[in-house]
């Protein structure tokens, strides 16, 4: 009898539910502790059942910060970002995160409120076809027909996010949906069927022995570590193989402190701004060992001209990326840290690289990156990373926008720790680094989390600054301040004869009387010794901070691979 | 070159739209497509023809289809003895004076009279593309009025032991 009448007051409790409160119910399930959104109308449901039955949600201050700031949660703590917006301009603001994150295969799910059911294709208020907007730029998409599907959707949105190559889930959800009574009696913690989703984790034995004998014989390998060495959490397997075989490595942007910055077979980064060391080695290598990385051209420059006499093996988790822009010589499907652990469990004759590591640390010594500081002209840039460098000991987390700032970053900010990198690599979006800091510091509040922001980018999300005011999160924004749209001059003054058609930025906020109205600390530095000082301040405190550094406005990237030329034809390898 | 894709998708709303959308993405030119229910309940199947330029960008457009959740199976069956089958509706102007010439080239591709007026003529002819071309070509003296063409829809052969030439066009 007892247990007769718990049953049904389970059932009686099961009927209140909505289906904005089994949308919580669900989140909460996956472990979801964080939300970053904003509400709106077709929302409301969603948010009184937060309101109900709290996760913790980061109000940001547009919907773009909201999901930047989920992908730096993501990038930095390897778990899936959640975001929600309103139907209509909510969706539509977050279409550039969404795209950046699917380039950068960052795991997310995205919600967004529709309009009613009833009135879908009404051109209603606040109506987008957000499902249609976001098909190419998303894993997948989902939009909530009933109400009982909710649960497993949500289950497989977060399931596809993380598993095999992340990326971006976006489930859309009628506002009648959300207030709908959920009446389901189906197993809610029924496993997931995806019979079109099946990644392959484990590497083909037989690719692997063919990999271990294209290795074994070659006279210059070279390892090439992507972003995949990093979402596989694979940086310890990577470290012993790269050791024990004595190959030395070079990373793609997004893959940074796959290895240690300082490591000795660590050759920098390589692509457009890459050390001439590890492009040469690129040209001059006879096997290369993609892991993880999608040859971006970015990265490889001219294809004629990529890697000429080299078999190529590639391992991927996504194989689709596999000979998509360069032939293969063994394609590797799998997981990078259970193909890496493969490579380490088969015994195999290292190859003999003495004459080539020999030929490498000469270029390595030689062709070092380097700049001519000049106290006369200012703040070099590249000084300004070096000094973040020196008082974070190449610990700290470092987000940047795209363009110059990044570049600089990427070349002197040597990272000694995975997971501290957050920028946007392939979309290349600029407002981007700032609310990524944000969400990297909620997801690390202990770490010291730094955004290398330039002084146009910055002003594209700047409006987050209220978040380091309400959370008092001790973010040090270092916006690198050259008063231009500096990648773009930079071009302009390389390939357009120094014609600086609207990149050079006159008119610009007092950044710290701006930083002083969100109640942030606000620094302005124009020469190294103030740098030096100031620097040490801001950063020995646990409060937020910003520093407008005046750097040398014409100041360029350099080594550079122009576009259309081959990794073999740098420019500025001596830094002028 | 000329491919035969076929795909087994799981047959929710928008699928078709999530596969020429992919294609328009990567810049694929689709020849035609067909979709329709297959044997098992909740999945379809598209049927397309496309152009592509080399190996490279056919073997990367499979791996791209298959990336879709909602696609299970994706075959390029070009190489394969298979069956392939498209239908036409050509609306030919016949005069009197060459009915009974037109209706001799007809009989010979089994096309069948599906509307009639005075004037003119509706066939309807089934066959693989290069039989329905041919069809048409022997038509168009005469005065094509309308035309619609159904798309290709193919699957591979029981038997694959003897490869068949598509030399006949009848």
């Amino acid at each position: 009898m007892e247990v007769n009448v718990k049953a049904k007051e389970s059932t009686n409790k099961e009927q209140t539910r909505s289906g904005a409160d089994v949308l919580i119910q669900s989140l909460k399930k996956q472990g979801v502790d964080i939300i970053f959104g904003y509400p709106g109308g077709a929302v409301l449901p969603i948010y009184d059942a937060l309101y109900k039955n709290p996760i913790r949600h980061v109000l940001a201050r547009h919907e773009q910060g909201a999901i930047h700031a989920a992908e730096g949660y993501a990038r930095v703590s390897g778990k899936t970002g959640v975001v929600i917006a309103t139907s209509g301009p909510g969706a539509t603001n977050l279409v550039t995160g969404i795209a950046d994150a699917m380039l950068d295969s960052l795991p997310l799910v995205v919600f967004t409120g529709q309009v009613a059911s009833s009135v879908i294709g009404t051109d209603a208020f606040q109506e987008a076809d957000i499902i249609g907007i976001t098909q190419p730029i998303t894993k997948h998409n989902y939009q909530v027909k009933n109400v009982e599907d909710l649960p497993r959707i949500v289950k497989e949105a977060f399931y596809i996010a993380s598993t095999g190559r992340p990326g971006p889930v976006l489930v859309d959800i009628p506002k009648d949906i959300s207030t709908q009574m959920f009446l389901s009696v189906t197993d809610e913690n029924e496993g997931i069927h995806l019979p079109g989703y099946q990644p392959t984790k484990n590497p083909n034995y037989l690719q692997i022995q063919k990999a271990i004998k294209v290795i074994s014989n070659s006279k210059k390998p070279l390892i090439l570590g992507g972003a995949g060495i990093l979402t596989a959490k694979a940086t310890r397997e990577l470290k012993e193989f790269v050791e024990r075989h004595q190959i030395p490595i070079t990373n793609t942007l997004l893959g940074l402190g796959g290895i240690d910055g300082d490591h000795p077979l660590f050759l920098g980064m390589a692509g457009m701004h890459g050390t001439y060391t590890a492009n040469t080695a690129i040209c001059d290598c006879d096997v290369l060992i993609n892991i993880g990385a999608r040859f971006d051209d970015r990265l490889t420059g001219n294809l004629a001209h990529f890697a000429p006499n080299a078999k190529v093996v590639h391992i991927d988790i996504d194989p689709a990326e596999i000979g998509k822009n360069v032939p293969t010589a063994v394609p590797i499907v799998a997981d990078a840290k259970e193909a890496l652990r493969e490579l380490l469990d088969q015994s195999f004759d290292s190859p003999d690289t003495v004459d080539w590591l020999t030929s490498l640390n000469v270029n390595k010594k030689e062709y070092a990156l380097r700049y001519k500081a000049d106290k006369e002209k200012g703040i070099l840039p590249q000084q300004a990373v070096e000094l973040i460098h020196r008082l974070t000991n190449g610990d700290a987390v470092v987000t940047t926008d795209v363009g110059q700032h990044q570049m600089w970053t990427a070349q002197y900010y040597r990272f000694n720790n995975p997971h501290n990198w957050v920028t946007s690599g392939g979309l290349g979006t600029m407002g981007f680094g700032f609310p990524a800091a944000i969400g990297a510091q909620l997801a690390k509040p202990h770490e010291r989390v730094v955004a290398v922001v330039g002084d146009a980018g910055f002003q594209m999300t700047l409006q987050e600054l209220s978040l380091l005011q309400e959370f008092r999160l001790p973010v040090k924004v270092v916006i690198l301040n050259n008063q231009s749209l500096g990648m773009v001059r930079q071009w302009q003054q390389t390939f357009y004869e120094e014609r600086y058609s609207q990149s050079l930025v006159h008119v610009q906020p007092d950044f710290v009387k701006l930083a002083q109205a969100y109640e942030i600390q606000g620094y302005k530095v124009e020469t190294m010794e103030e740098a030096e000082k100031v620097f040490a301040e801001a950063f020995s405190t646990n409060e937020p901070a910003l520093i407008d550094c005046r750097v040398v406005q014409l100041e360029n990237v350099y080594p550079m691979v122009a576009p259309g030329k081959g990794l073999n034809e740098m420019i500025g390898v001596r830094g002028e | 070159m000329k491919r035969i894709i076929t795909t087994t998708v799981i047959n929710q709303s928008g699928v078709l739209n999530r596969v020429t959308g992919l294609l328009m993405k990567r810049q694929f030119n689709i020849e035609s497509i067909s979709v329709g229910h297959t044997e098992q309940p909740g999945m379809s199947k598209m049927t397309f023809v496309v152009n592509v330029e080399d190996e490279r960008k056919i073997e990367q457009l499979l791996k791209q289809l298959q990336k879709q959740i909602d696609v299970i199976k994706v075959n390029d069956i070009t190489d394969k003895a298979m069956v392939m089958r498209e239908l036409a509706l050509v609306k030919v102007a016949t005069i009197p004076a060459v009915r009974s010439e037109i209706y001799s080239i007809v009989e010979p591709f089994r096309a069948t009279v599906i509307d009639m007026s005075k004037s003119a003529t509706t066939f309807q002819v089934t066959g693989d593309p290069e039989k329905i071309e041919a069809f048409i070509d022997l038509m168009k003296p005469y005065g094509i009025k309308e035309l619609t063409r159904t798309g290709v829809s193919a699957f591979v052969r029981e038997n694959q032991k003897v490869p068949t030439n598509h030399v006949s066009i009848l």
